[in-house]
């Protein structure tokens, strides 16, 4: 692999040619054009879907503008996380520190949007220039009456995952505030959902007819008093672990709530999920609830996609999404597809991750760590990918290159959970693989 | 430590941002640079601060438009980055062989103070061998919008190469942030009156490329630095925008040499002499600016303009009434704004509100100049954001929305069209490719103006109708 950087080498390997584990969780190696973000990417992300939250952003203005209505997180009731709120710093700020602009600005949109709570971000030069956001925070949580939470994401401090960690952060600062509730029998949280295209929604349906009740769902559909009754579930049922697996665990040790990994993507990982938490109730009726479901919708799905697996066997698809995690449900997703994955890599995983990919794929698939554009065209190129799976700085060099694409990122419209997403999904992959367009392009 | 008694009421009328009708400079920057041949931009700052702007850039551009970052860490931050810089630098040369490394800094390395001109130095000192360029623009996000770092790009770019000479017959062409669609067909009016010129910056290849075969690592095109060399010798510069870079520059301390544009600067130092004028949408701007060309070149303005403008003209004649007197509210950068709203202006519709995030205090002055039909009754609004635009918007009950693709979600909750003009246009598919100058442009500007009032007016209808 000598046509990518040598400090690079050892985050990309082929199975089958390189017998060592590939390295990960690394800082993005300056000037490769990482398709990573920063901490206060990680942080922003995973707080973002809780909708009757304030989420200011402490910082000159870019960040704000940035994430604005970012993600495709729906909420059923209010809107306030698609704002985008910040104190808009200028140099005079800088010089003079911008904890006033903070606290007016606090005090000006609580009074205005009458949110739950209020999540502070601190951008990059807020650490510099040595803000006590915290101090400003305690202040207006007393003087409002509701909890304003610091997030010291600092985009430098770290990786993206330091900034998810510093989201559960302060997620867990919410958790447990609220002792009053009390819990029905079966009950979950969802943790690492954050209702992408209404996703969440369909996983609330199958948990419903098991007869498992969600207490809280972090983030997806968020909202901040389900959050503080969290604690009284019985499971945490863990998606996306990357991102929120910190919070996962602190409860683990806190209240002693167990959490279990799954995935929602794909008819074996569906199935899996329902199963795994039948079981860790030990309830027969509802595991045969369970088994019921999930017969029902597969007799009905199986058939369905067999028209797309058809015209999709054979072909080749290339993955590079944010979590590894997801990355793994898609490589079985499109083998029930007919297609096989070619490359794989994430932004964001871990060397469990990638040991479950190697495992998963087939000989010659490159596995790739923290990617960037370069890398990912020669991949492609290389293999002879017809598909690519990935996010918005993908979709671009895979349709440059004539490429069918299908959009696994955070603002998609068409929902990919569940079994109905699994649908959606080979309608997608479909849609762009066979599309005439492409016959211009060769 | 944040003292309790030491908050003061409210004071200067400060407000919260709530969703900014602007961005940051090092988007702008970013921009600038793309329109360089062979020019790699590199942001030194967080690895956010360049994947956010790619994000944000790829989807109005739908395009691969790979934008380096320093990636501070915490030791850089404390340590100073030059040690990242010099990494970064090494990568991107290795990975791309970029002719040029534009640097456009951000909030971060302004504040600790990072001096880059060193850090190239050391760089160079150690790899005498590079032949790569280094040129860097001041772009920190707490001063001013994308718009000045856009500016500070071109100028640090022409800064860096051009050369003082004999007046020689090419023309230096200074778009502003306009469309890559619109700067193609700047160059088509310059091939047209036979008058040889030097765009900067020029993205019309780099930002809106063909399919291809094989990945591009620099995409092709851009004004080539060799070209720049020349601007310093050029018989004079075109320069649309009247507010650039200058006003009082939002929030900065003091003003500085970062005021002054590309234009400006061959004007003072080369003695190239300038020619300044909104940027040409409307008749009266687009005739102002064809005016210039005639005169430059010393030829007469092709047939297929004088046809294009009669087509428009009898176009503005057609649908008059359809337009007159609507109340539309326009926003967006300001010198962009400027043009939209003296265009506006020639068509009977009323300003009812003229917004920007910018903060230059020169906007209400240029509105009024340039709008002789609207100049007694507009509003203009600097400093605005999209809540400020909402709640007005609420209370004034406009009849269409101009600008930007951020301001859809004012139109829909007002139950009004909008018209997407400008950058970004994020929630539709050929923003990049929308053309705004010249008659053509305001052709088409005017057509989608008319017929968003149309079907706005036709979907109301109780009946429908099938005739205007």
């Amino acid at each position: 692999m000598s046509n990518y950087l040598k400090d690079r080498e050892s985050q990309i390997l082929t199975k089958g040619n390189d017998a060592a584990e590939i390295s990960c969780d690394k800082k993005s190696l300056a000037g490769s054009v990482s398709q990573r973000a920063c901490v206060f990417c990680g942080s922003r992300v995973v707080l973002y879907p809780i909708a009757d939250a304030l989420h200011v952003i402490h910082g000159p203005v870019g960040c704000a503008s940035y994430t604005w209505d970012i993600r495709g997180s729906l909420s059923s009731g209010p809107q306030l996380h698609r704002l985008s709120f910040t104190t808009d710093l200028k140099e005079r700020d800088v010089v003079f520190g911008g904890e006033k602009k903070l606290y007016h600005a606090l005090i000006e949109l609580i009074d205005k949007h009458q949110p739950k709570a209020a999540f502070v971000f601190s951008t990059c030069i807020i650490g510099v220039i040595g803000d006590d956001v915290e101090a400003v925070c305690r202040k207006v949580t007393k003087e409002k009456g509701i909890d304003v939470i610091p997030v010291m994401s600092e985009g430098f401090n770290g990786t993206k995952k330091d900034g998810y960690k510093i989201a559960c952060g302060a997620l867990s600062k919410l958790v447990g505030t609220n002792n009053d509730y009390e819990a029905p029998k079966y009950s979950i949280n969802i943790l690492g959902d954050f209702n992408l295209a209404g996703e969440l929604w369909i996983l609330a349906e199958y948990y419903k007819k098991l007869g498992v009740e969600i207490i809280s769902c972090m983030t997806g559909d968020g909202r901040v008093e389900q959050i503080r009754r969290a604690h009284k579930a019985s499971l945490n049922v863990v998606q996306c672990s990357g991102s929120i697996m910190h919070l996962a665990k602190e409860m683990k040790e806190k209240y002693d709530i167990p959490f279990m990994k799954v995935s929602y993507f794909g008819i074996e990982d569906m199935s899996e999920a329902l199963y795994e938490v039948a079981k860790f109730f030990k309830d027969d009726e509802m595991l045969a609830k369970a088994r019921e479901l999930v017969t029902n919708e597969i007799s009905k799905l199986l058939p369905a996609l067999q028209p797309y697996r058809q015209k999709l066997e054979g072909k080749k698809a290339a993955i590079y999404v944010g979590g590894a995690f997801k990355a793994i449900s898609l490589v079985k997703a499109l083998r029930l597809l007919g297609m096989k994955t070619v490359v794989v890599g994430s932004q964001t995983g871990n060397a469990e991750d990638y040991k479950l990919l190697k495992d998963l794929c087939d000989e010659g698939t490159i596995i790739v760590d923290d990617s960037n554009p370069n890398e990912l065209s020669e991949f492609v190129k290389l293999t002879g990918a017809n598909l690519f799976i990935g996010g918005v700085k993908e979709r671009p060099i895979a349709h440059k290159l004539g490429l069918g694409f299908c959009d696994h990122n955070h603002e998609r419209k068409e929902a990919l959970a569940g079994y109905v997403g699994m649908m959606n999904f080979a309608k997608e992959v479909y849609a762009s693989v066979t599309s005439p367009v492409w016959k211009f392009v060769k | 430590m944040f003292e309790l008694n030491s908050v003061p009421k409210a004071k200067e009328n400060y407000k919260a941002t709530q969703n900014a009708c602007k961005l940051c400079s090092p988007l702008g920057a970013s921009v600038a640079f793309k329109g360089f041949k062979g020019c790699v931009p590199l942001i030194h700052g967080s690895q956010g601060c360049a994947t956010y702007i790619r994000r944000y850039l790829i989807s109005h551009y739908k395009e691969p438009i790979d934008i380096a970052s320093s990636n501070f860490t915490e030791d850089a931050t404390i340590f100073g980055g030059d040690e990242n810089f010099k990494m970064a630098v090494l990568n991107i040369i290795n990975q791309y062989k970029p002719e040029i490394i534009g640097i456009a800094s951000t909030c971060l390395s302004e504040t600790i103070g990072d001096d880059v001109s060193l850090f190239v130095h050391h760089f160079l000192d150690k790899h005498p061998d590079v032949k790569t360029d280094f040129v860097m623009a001041s772009t920190p996000s707490y001063q001013g919008t994308h718009i000045d770092g856009f500016h500070e790009a071109v100028s640090s770019v022409v800064k860096r190469y051009a050369q003082k000479g004999l007046s020689q017959d090419h023309v230096n062409l200074f778009p502003g942030f306009v469309s890559t669609e619109d700067l193609r067909l700047l160059k088509e009016i310059m091939a047209d009156f036979s008058l040889e010129h030097i765009m900067m910056p020029d993205y019309s290849e780099s930002l809106d490329n063909p399919v291809w075969d094989t990945y591009h690592r620099i995409p092709e095109g851009g004004t080539a630095k060799e070209d720049v060399v020349k601007s310093g010798s050029a018989k004079a510069s075109i320069e649309f925008g009247t507010i650039l870079n200058k006003g009082k520059l939002s929030g900065r301390v003091k003003s500085n040499k970062l005021s002054r544009t590309g234009a400006q600067f061959l004007k003072n130092e080369m003695d190239v002499p300038l020619v300044n004028m909104p940027m040409p949408i409307g008749i009266t701007q687009t005739d102002a600016f064809f005016e210039e060309l005639k005169t430059l070149s010393g030829n007469d303005i092709p047939e297929k303009y004088t046809k294009q403008r009669g087509r428009l003209i009898d176009a503005y004649v057609d649908a008059h009434k359809y337009t007159f007197g609507k109340r539309a509210v326009v926003y967006g950068e300001e010198d962009f704004v400027v043009a939209m709203a003296a265009f506006l202006d020639e068509i009977g519709i009323e300003l009812a509100l003229v917004a920007t995030g910018g903060e230059s205090g020169m906007l209400e002055a240029e509105i009024k100049k340039y709008c002789p039909e609207n100049k007694d009754k507009v509003v203009v609004r600097e400093g605005y954001d999209f809540e400020s635009i909402r709640e007005w918007s609420l209370e004034n009950k406009p009849d269409i929305l101009i600008g930007h693709s951020k301001g859809y979600y004012i139109a829909r909750e007002l139950n009004i069209p909008i018209v997407r003009v400008g950058f970004p246009v994020h929630d539709r598919v050929g923003g990049q490719r929308i053309k705004h100058l010249g008659y053509s442009g305001t052709q088409e500007l005017f057509d989608k103006v008319v017929n968003a009032l149309i079907e706005q007016k036709q979907s109301n209808s109780p009946v429908g109708y099938k005739y205007m």
